[in-house]
């Protein structure tokens, strides 16, 4: 993996710094920071976890499809580096799958057999605490992250913590309370809205995801909010198309 | 309920109110007089930190209520004090898109809330959202434990909803019969929904 191109580098800065002075929504700003990071180490797929307040890891966001099932697969087996990467607080990087199996004897098989070379892991740090991890995977073995790459990974992984925290003026530790627990809440309102598209549209859950995200992004709308919409005014289904 | 959450938290009050249908403020209890005499009166001035909680669908915590933070309720913030309430942390309780009504806890003294009992007020209120839901107990680990982790479930809600042309709640509530009533885990009879498995139709319950 090529070191990070500056000119990537600095429309992502510049995109976020946008997001964060704007009014702007967690899921919605998690799940473009998670794009933007594949795109950014040419990474086949980002997925990022979040800490409940009972310390138990939720999914909240990931590039694609596939991510977001290996981070739920390592969710249900309580194994696998975003785990490793939130226990330790340490970043696991350049972890080659095809020799991890010792690491992660369920894990790293199924990665691979989901096509899958390279694995890397970074946590969400806030001052002690770690309240989550970020998850790159590669297809290709020689896939690496260098040195800088790292610490721009570990950055994204930094803002996504800022994203967090970040409402009105006000600091306090009750704040980060307050939005995990809004996002994880936003988090249930898009699963619920999955369901009803692929009811009503007879899609599978992925699919339905995908014609609720095409529309959000064809209407210029959050996706929170859209989901919201869905589930509280079944005559907004007529509106979204399958994809 | 609210008595026994006030015991284990350090509480001197906790209030639990719950919205009818049309959105405005149902009944509402509380573990003495004097709290839910607190509770109604959110309702009478229109302004707090349980209205807030509900609307925004979010928590609000407000460990000291005289640090200046909480200016946003004049009305409120001067009628706690007079009621010696010094900290508030109010908690909605939802599910996604559903919404039931709010938990709330008063403290006397100005105090945040410790890891533990921020973990404990969380429960509580997943499990008074559970009762008022369907009167179905939540076990220890619990289908309130369970809710929290499942993505299957709530998808599964937002099909039955359709299925049945009901709401988000009453959809929550057949899917919850139904796994109650073949005592089955609620992941696996949701996973049954979205697999096609399994559909609900009228006159089920």
């Amino acid at each position: 993996m090529t070191a990070v191109s500056t000119e990537r580098l600095a429309r992502v800065f510049v995109e976020v710094a946008d997001t964060l002075v704007d009014e702007f929504e967690i899921i919605d700003f998690l799940h473009r920071l998670t794009m933007r990071t594949a795109d950014l180490v040419d990474a086949a797929a980002v997925g990022l976890l979040l800490a409940d307040q009972r310390g138990r890891l939720q999914f909240m966001a990931a590039s694609q499809e596939q991510a977001r099932l290996l981070e739920l697969f390592q969710l249900q087996n309580d194994e696998g580096p975003c785990l490793d990467a939130f226990r330790t607080a340490a970043p696991v990087v350049n972890a080659d799958l095809s020799t991890s199996g010792g690491r992660w004897p369920r894990f790293a098989p199924h990665a691979v057999a989901a096509g899958f070379r390279s694995v890397h892991a970074f946590p969400l740090r806030l001052r002690s605490e770690v309240i989550g991890a970020l998850n790159v995977f590669g297809t290709e073995a020689e896939a690496r992250l260098e040195e800088q790459d790292v610490h721009v990974v570990q950055a994204i992984a930094d803002i996504a913590t800022i994203a967090l925290l970040q409402e009105r003026a006000i600091r306090r530790s009750e704040i980060l309370t307050e939005q995990l627990q809004a996002a994880l809440n936003s988090r249930i309102i898009i699963e619920q809205a999955k369901g009803v598209i692929a009811q009503a549209l007879d899609l599978s859950i992925d699919e339905a995801f995908d014609a609720i995200r095409a529309y959000a992004r064809r209407s210029n709308r959050q996706l929170g909010e859209l989901a919201h919409d869905i589930v509280t005014d079944l005559t907004k289904i007529e509106e979204i198309t399958p994809p | 309920m609210c008595v026994a959450a006030a015991e284990s938290i350090e509480a001197s009050g906790v209030g639990l109110w719950v919205m009818s249908k049309d959105g405005v403020p149902g009944f509402s209890v509380a573990s003495d007089p004097g709290c839910q005499q607190v509770e109604e009166f959110q309702f009478t001035v229109g302004e707090g930190a349980s209205t807030d909680a509900f609307s925004s669908r979010r928590p609000i915590l407000v460990p000291d209520l005289a640090d200046g933070l909480s200016s946003r309720w004049p009305v409120y913030s001067a009628a706690m004090h007079d009621l010696g309430v010094g900290a508030v942390f109010a908690f909605p309780m939802q599910v996604g898109a559903s919404r039931l009504g709010v938990f709330t806890i008063f403290r006397s003294r100005a105090a945040g809330l410790t890891a533990e009992e921020l973990a404990l007020a969380l429960t509580f209120a997943d499990v008074a959202l559970m009762t008022l839901l369907d009167g179905h107990e939540a076990s220890s680990d619990g289908l309130a434990g369970a809710m929290t982790h499942q993505a299957a479930v709530f998808q599964a809600q937002g099909m039955i909803m359709v299925q049945l042309g009901v709401s988000l709640e009453e959809a929550l509530i057949r899917l919850r019969a139904r796994a109650y009533a073949d005592g089955r885990a609620l992941t696996d009879v949701a996973r049954d929904v979205l697999t096609r498995r399994l559909r609900f139709q009228h006159g089920d319950s």
